[in-house]
């Protein structure tokens, strides 16, 4: 037997030395004192309520669910997932309605799309927003992000025929975000892939990834979705991309550790795009030629779950092939909105407190544009500074030469 | 995925051995599980501090001749370590971190629990002694922050007593007593996060009205000043009216994150990769005892390639070396390890004296290859102290091994290196 067998537990608590490294890099410990941190709530916090259960405090609510305390972590203990999992645990709060409507992300979108022409102009009305803030707790100063009237899917469906004319695929977990907000996302992807010489295709059945009702508590609808896409994930039987490394985080970690569900079969096939994409680049299985007439300067963002999952540098890698582009990467620090967290008015402060660091950053650097793999950091950063926020794929499909691509990979 | 060496460890060893490689054009990469022990660092270093017969070393530079020749330092050879002890305060000073000392003539620093020791170099404005329990002459005003728990000042006066006349007294600001919340949460960075802008100088009037009443000659307070922009540190020292001297928590130490997020920085800014949060999961080696490429924990199937890997992923504290049951092993490679057999001898029965398990490592050469059963891995070197030959703490040289190897390893390899043109 080894010690570990003997002697840890699955959250592996035990292994922690109490450095408080993880403290020092929380950055809602830097600007929040009424949360206990990240070490307190975590690893010391489950000796006690592993004893008595009303030893869970509250005050957990405020963990952002970041992960860069994991990332911090010398000896590998996954403190933001023993956080998390106290709070579906032991939490008493039930979610709000507010909560509910927030994490809903699949109804409301759905809901939105239809009537977007009317939802998006609605949303941005003062009275609207005044409303939401004191009756619902949304705070006033947020925008919601504009919902797109046509949704991805439906984009798909009048091209789905010319994916399976491709001997090679990969199927699509477009998330949220692609279907009601921003499809044009989804079709960069779909250019870029089918340039590649892979057909698209998406899942029998997709659901929202479920982070924001993990972080809402809505565990078992949370669950619910999750079974549906890992079946459907099985089921596609070839690699699945996103462009969210939230969703992409969510399905491959979240699931097994929060949500006890079995992934192991599939998790290394849920990837993102990027991630694919330069991998083929590497083993010399793909090209990618770009535009001769390219002159921008773009910064690098690393959302809080794409530093988690490790994968930075693949959009680095890719964004710096490209000629004509001159790309800095910023110090990493969290843009503080941790997806729903941020649109509560009692974490809108702290919210704007923690990403002031990643706004200064890019102030002084002052690019033409930001890069970023997570929308909710393309909506708190658009917010907060005058920069305009893209996704790593957008940018490649904006100055890949399709023409030439199509050609060196035929 | 392919660099010209990767680095397995990203702490002072493996950072000063990537910074040096980088800034000679090599691609390197650094993977490193989670942050380092550099974040307890005190904010000294030390080169040699002990002879290993009960005596503090005054001139390490001569100490090191004396020293057995499996000991790292004499592996390098004293010509050697000169040449590159005379360049490690540039070194530094290029990434934008001061350090103050001399190979030459070691000082003392305290330690929080007011002992002291031998130290080489020192981050600008913390306490340095020319001998023991002498920092300055007449008064000393000790100043801690109102609720902080990792700072004892009645150690520090007591370690001081024999020279030196010392007040204790307290300050607080609005900004901190807001962390007062959270008492046990109350650690060094983030009292540091708010000492910046007007804290500085409100903090540096209420030290200089207890400087008035207490008619002190000097002052002590605990390192909790710092900042990645700025220098409010220094600030603060020029704010006071007499000397100010910091002095090292308990960790979280500022300066040694600082210190550690400052060479981060800089490494990635002379265009080297570091996967933080990341652990080596295997390591391909082929029939002629190279090492082709490693993969990690995050990266999945993307192997990390290289011409030369250097292991610096530190001690036991920092999973280097593992201890189990049976016995002590190098988890990565499965290296060849210098240790006691029994585990019964790991440790002296008095806590403490000196226990073998802390010299204990990784076998190298003399150019600090380690091998496999027997056979050394001729692109693979061992840094730091995750190697054996040196008893870091008995004798007081934990710092110094970090830096002279890695320095040493990345100028051997850089004999072979030709600049690849792009």
């Amino acid at each position: 037997m080894t010690y570990k067998s003997d002697n840890i537990s699955p959250n592996n608590f035990e292994e922690c030395i109490k450095c408080t490294i993880c403290t020092a890099y929380c950055p809602v410990s830097a600007v929040n004192p009424s949360y206990p941190g990240p070490k307190q709530a975590g690893p010391d916090g489950e000796r006690y309520r592993l004893k008595k259960p009303s030893f869970y405090d509250e005050a957990l609510k405020y963990c952002l669910n970041c992960k860069r305390c994991e990332v911090a972590c010398p000896s590998g203990v996954r403190v933001g997932d023993i956080i998390q999992s106290a709070r579906i645990r032991y939490g008493k709060t039930r979610p709000s309605l507010r909560d509910r409507l927030l994490a809903d992300t699949d109804f409301v979108g759905t809901l939105s799309s239809a009537f977007a022409p009317i939802v998006n102009p609605t949303l941005r009305t003062r009275p609207v927003k005044a409303l939401m803030h004191s009756v619902l707790g949304v705070d006033s100063h947020r925008q919601f992000p504009a919902y797109s009237s046509s949704r991805f899917t439906s984009w798909y469906r009048r091209h789905k025929q010319e994916q399976e004319k491709y001997t090679r695929h990969v199927a699509y977990f477009h998330g949220c975000y692609v279907e009601y907000n921003n499809p044009a996302l989804g079709i960069d992807f779909v250019k870029i892939m089918n340039a590649l010489g892979f057909g698209v295709r998406l899942l029998d059945k997709e659901r929202c990834c479920g982070v924001a009702k993990i972080a809402n508590g809505l565990i078992d609808k949370a669950r619910r979705d999750a079974e549906i896409n890992i079946e459907s994930i099985r089921r596609a039987d070839c690699p699945v991309l996103t462009t969210s490394s939230t969703c992409t985080l969510t399905m491959r970690e979240e699931y097994p550790h929060l949500l006890g569900i079995d992934n192991s079969d599939v998790r290394e096939s849920i990837q993102l795009a990027v991630r694919f994409i330069f991998s083929l680049i590497d083993r010399g299985e793909a090209k990618l030629v770009f535009r001769n007439d390219i002159n921008e300067t773009i910064a690098y963002h690393t959302p809080c779950h794409m530093s988690r999952l490790g994968w930075a540098i693949y959009p680095i890698s890719l964004l710096k092939m490209i000629p004509g582009l001159t790309l800095r990467v910023l110090p990493q620090n969290c843009c503080g909105i941790a997806g729903t967290y941020g649109f509560k008015k009692e974490n809108y402060e702290v919210s704007q407190q923690i990403g002031q660091k990643l706004f200064d950053s890019i102030a002084e650097f002052n690019p033409g544009s930001v890069a970023t793999d997570c929308e909710t950091c393309k909506w708190q950063i658009e917010m907060s500074t005058p920069y305009k926020v893209e996704n790593p794929i957008s940018i490649l499909a904006r100055m890949i030469d399709f023409e030439k691509t199509r050609l060196a990979n035929s | 995925m392919k660099y010209d060496t990767i680095i397995i460890g990203g702490g002072i060893s493996g950072l000063v051995a990537g910074i040096t490689l980088c800034s000679a054009g090599q691609k390197v990469g650094i993977v490193s599980s989670g942050q380092s022990a550099l974040h307890f660092n005190s904010g000294s270093m030390e080169l040699l501090g002990h002879d290993g017969r009960g005596n503090d070393v005054d001139n390490p530079c001569e100490a090191i001749k004396l020293l057995p020749p499996s000991h790292p330092y004499s592996k390098i050879g004293a010509a050697t370590m000169a040449a590159m002890l005379a360049d490690v305060k540039d070194f530094f000073a290029r990434a934008g971190i001061k350090l103050c000392g001399d190979e030459h003539h070691n000082h003392y620093r305290i330690t929080p629990m007011g002992a002291f020791r031998p130290a080489w170099l020192s981050l600008d404005g913390y306490a340095m002694f020319d001998r023991p329990a002498h920092l300055a002459d007449g008064t000393i005003l000790i100043v801690n922050i109102k609720g902080f728990i990792d700072f004892y000042p009645e150690f520090i006066r007591h370690a001081l007593e024999t020279s030196n006349y010392c007040e204790i007294r307290e300050i607080s600001h609005p900004k901190i007593e807001r962390l007062r919340k959270s008492a046990s949460e109350m650690r060094p960075t983030n009292i540091s996060a708010v000492i910046n802008g007007d804290v500085v100088k409100d903090i540096a009037s209420d030290i200089n009205s207890l400087i008035e009443q207490t008619g002190a000659d000097a002052v002590i307070m605990p390192a909790v000043v710092g900042s990645l922009n700025g220098h409010p540190d220094a600030e603060l020292r020029q704010r006071v009216k007499k000397p100010l001297y910091y002095a090292p928590t308990m960790p979280i130490s500022v300066g040694g994150m600082h210190m550690q997020i400052t060479l981060r920085q800089y490494f990635r800014s002379i265009g080297g990769d570091y996967f933080l949060g990341d652990t080596v999961s295997s390591a391909v080696i082929d029939d002629d005892g190279h090492v082709c490429s490693i993969f990690t924990d995050n990266l999945g199937d993307t192997p990390l390639e290289a011409d030369d890997f250097i292991l610096a992923s530190g001690s036991f504290i920092s999973h280097g070396l593992l201890a189990t049951y049976e016995k002590i092993c190098e988890p990565i490679f499965g290296l060849d390890i210098e240790a006691p057999e029994n585990r019964a001898d790991w440790c002296s029965p008095d806590i403490y004296s000196q226990h073998p398990y802390m010299s204990a490592g990784v076998a190298t050469d003399n150019m600090f290859h380690p091998s496999i059963q027997g056979r050394p891995v001729r692109n693979l070197f061992a840094a730091g102290s995750v190697a054996s030959g040196c008893d870091p703490l008995h004798e007081q040289s934990g710092a110094g091994v970090a830096i002279l190897t890695a320095m040493f390893i990345a100028r051997e390899i850089l004999k072979t290196y030709h600049r690849h043109d792009i």
